[in-house]
């Protein structure tokens, strides 16, 4: 089972490969991949080096080209597969059918892999995006059960990746637009949810009250944390009661259930977090790499150690975590 | 595979949307996406039968648990509908997660006589080369090349996703495959998000597993607000919707210059009977449209949005 790690620029790639990822995947510095954020992604020079890097350690690149252009953006689209072939990427990870017709017919030896937010569920989507564009791989959308990634495994003509670890889509990803409706942009349209130039922090008398497009995502008293406002993560007023009527501020964390994912054919853990620090990119793949080391040696006795969890709790959204579609309450 | 520069397409239909003279918007009833009791849904498709829409689809889109009509009884009202003079299209789930889930959307696809919307890519791939399709709201058809490639398998009409702008329709109309028609969502809270965990279920504390069909129970969906009092979304089981009603009543004029073939209304509660003939009003000018207008909002459970055709945000309105 490969370990593929985040890296949102070339110190977070030197973190990963030196943490033992057996693959990273990064993006460009635009629309073109699902973490379009200020500061974060590579230049053409960072990403020939991290390529360079990655490969004297043996460990593959991957590129995220995961967003769906409109026509009017369409050049950068294509431009973009034109340049990953250049570079001699591993893979490109992407979800429009355009893209990866494009891709497909024009570099017919550059690997494809389904983006996550291609929203493939169940196999005869697969067996979509293979049939029609040869993709080798998929990430599975953060919503299947155990019992239902282990029928689409058996099932799906493609190699599947799984999220492990990092902040939780409650929403099928690629099917999610509550960002676009609040804040006019969405991981679809512009590769980011909830966009942090729509974003308020403002201190009032009733709190601290976090907005996102002007939209009251959440207002905490002294001595709460207040989370980014992301709004499937807020709190909101539903027939007279004040919860999180979506999803509390949490991260997925599935090391509990890594020999089960390996026993079900599972061909990668994915982890997420391109925008987050290289520090976070270096003790969560350690992290994981100890763990998935650990489960192939001896799946019957394998427990997650008690430092593991600290390490993941402590850089976990709201500092709890959560196994998301594979607990109970969501079947 | 395919290379667009050989391969032609799919057949125009009879009133081709290539054909210059056609020119008239038609109306389509969307498939109903709550969970209304069997006597509900009987009965308000009974009223269809004598509503000026052209188009009307059916079936459950939002959860396979919501059984109230199974997939014969749709098949039956399809007849019915079809016998009414009704162009009849079967709409798919629009997640697909279980085994029994592709069972029955096996059936729908091989139903032998009615057109099916593909609400997600199983469906499209169950149906792709084999017969035609429509390609619902939740396939994501943001560009010339996506659309194209599906035209060659026999896509005929597709659904604009919600968030697009008319920027966008715009550019892809003028490169829209011959024999595609285009559907645009013009009434309706907007479906904004899928997930597998049921909010309805969540908000009374149930599983999902032992839901007890909460959902029976808001037939508009649950409304969620902000903490100061803004209508934001409604929950729908595993849908998310917006609280606000997307309307492009006033864009008619503009949908004629852009050569829209098809307007899609979403069934509400109440008061669809009557927002359908505001629409077939304003589409042959029968009455004055600001007077249409203030009509339709009068319906609306938490008022109007129509940012995501301006592209602006998706809930703000007319500024």
């Amino acid at each position: 089972m490969e370990l593929v790690c985040p890296a949102g620029n070339l110190a977070a790639l030197k973190s990963a490969v030196d943490a033992g990822a057996n693959a990273v995947y990064i993006g460009f510095r635009d629309a073109t991949n699902a973490r379009n954020f200020e500061g974060l992604n590579f230049s053409e020079r960072d990403m020939e080096a991290g390529i360079a890097y990655a490969r004297q350690h043996r460990c593959r690149v991957f590129l995220a080209l995961n967003t769906y252009p409109q026509p009017a953006g369409w050049p950068a689209w294509q431009q973009a597969v034109d340049r990953a072939a250049g570079f001699g990427f591993d893979a490109v990870i992407a979800a429009d059918i355009g893209v990866l017709a494009y891709a497909a017919r024009k570099h017919p030896r550059l690997p494809l892999h389904l983006s996550v937010q291609g929203s493939a569920t169940s196999y005869e989507a697969l067996r979509f995006y293979h049939e029609q564009f040869g993709v080798r791989r998929a990430v599975l959308p953060r919503v299947l059960s155990m019992s239902q990634v282990e029928r689409v495994i058996a099932n799906s003509p493609v190699e599947i990746e799984v999220f492990g670890f990092g902040s939780l889509c409650v929403m099928v990803e690629g099917r999610c637009l509550l960002s676009s409706y609040a804040a006019g942009k969405s991981p679809n349209t512009h590769g980011c949810c909830s966009p942090a130039a729509a974003v308020e922090w403002k201190e009032t008398p009733r709190g601290l009250e976090t907005r996102l497009g002007g939209v009251l995502v959440d207002r905490v008293g002294a001595g709460e944390h207040a989370g980014y406002p992301t709004l499937c993560k807020g709190r909101y007023e539903v027939e007279g009661n004040t919860y999180y009527p979506i999803e509390e501020p949490t991260s997925l964390n599935t090391l509990d259930l890594l020999p089960r994912l390996a026993a079900a054919g599972v061909a990668a853990i994915k982890l997420e977090g391109r925008q987050r620090s290289p520090a976070y990119v270096r003790q969560v793949s350690q992290v994981w790499r100890a763990a998935i080391d650990a489960s192939q040696r001896d799946p019957e006795s394998y427990r997650p150690l008690p430092e593991w969890q600290q390490v993941l709790g402590r850089v976990s959204e709201g500092q709890q975590t959560t196994l998301g579609a594979y607990s109970r309450p969501w079947q | 595979m395919h290379d667009e520069s050989t391969n032609p397409g799919p057949r125009p239909l009879a009133r081709g949307p290539a054909d210059p003279a056609a020119g008239e918007i038609r109306l389509s009833l969307g498939p109903v996406q709550y969970f209304w009791s069997r006597d509900t849904l009987l009965a308000f498709y009974a009223e269809v039968a004598e509503l000026p829409v052209d188009i009307v689809y059916l079936g459950e889109t939002v959860c396979s648990k919501r059984r109230s009509l199974g997939l014969d009884d749709w098949l039956q009202l399809a007849g019915e509908l079809a016998a009414a003079g009704k162009q009849v299209v079967l709409s798919s789930l629009a997640l697909v997660e279980a085994e029994s889930e592709l069972k029955t959307l096996r059936r729908l696809c091989d139903n032998g006589r009615f057109l099916v919307e593909a609400n997600d890519m199983a469906a499209v791939h169950l149906l792709a080369g084999k017969l035609p399709f429509v390609a619902g709201p939740f396939v994501n058809i943001y560009n010339q090349h996506t659309l194209t490639t599906l035209a060659a398998l026999g896509l005929r009409r597709w659904v604009m996703p919600v968030e697009l702008s008319r920027d966008t329709l715009a550019d892809l109309q003028t490169h829209r495959p011959q024999g595609v028609e285009t559907e645009i969502y013009a009434y309706g809270r907007l479906p904004l998000a899928l997930s597998a965990r049921c909010f309805t279920a969540r908000a009374h504390r149930l599983p999902k597993d032992d839901c007890q069909f909460r959902c029976l129970d808001y037939p508009d969906g649950m409304l969620l607000s902000t903490q100061d009092e803004q209508r934001f979304l409604a929950l729908n089981g595993i849908q998310t919707q917006s609280a606000l009603t997307y309307t492009l009543l006033d864009e008619i004029r503009d949908m004629h210059l852009l050569g829209v073939d098809v307007l899609r209304i979403s069934p509400q509660s109440t008061h669809t009977m009557a927002i359908v003939r505001a629409f077939d009003d304003a589409l042959n000018g029968r009455r004055e449209q600001e007077e249409i207008a203030q009509e339709l909002i009068s319906y609306m459970p938490s008022g109007p949005c129509d940012g995501y055709w301006a592209g602006r945000p998706g809930l703000s309105w007319q500024e």
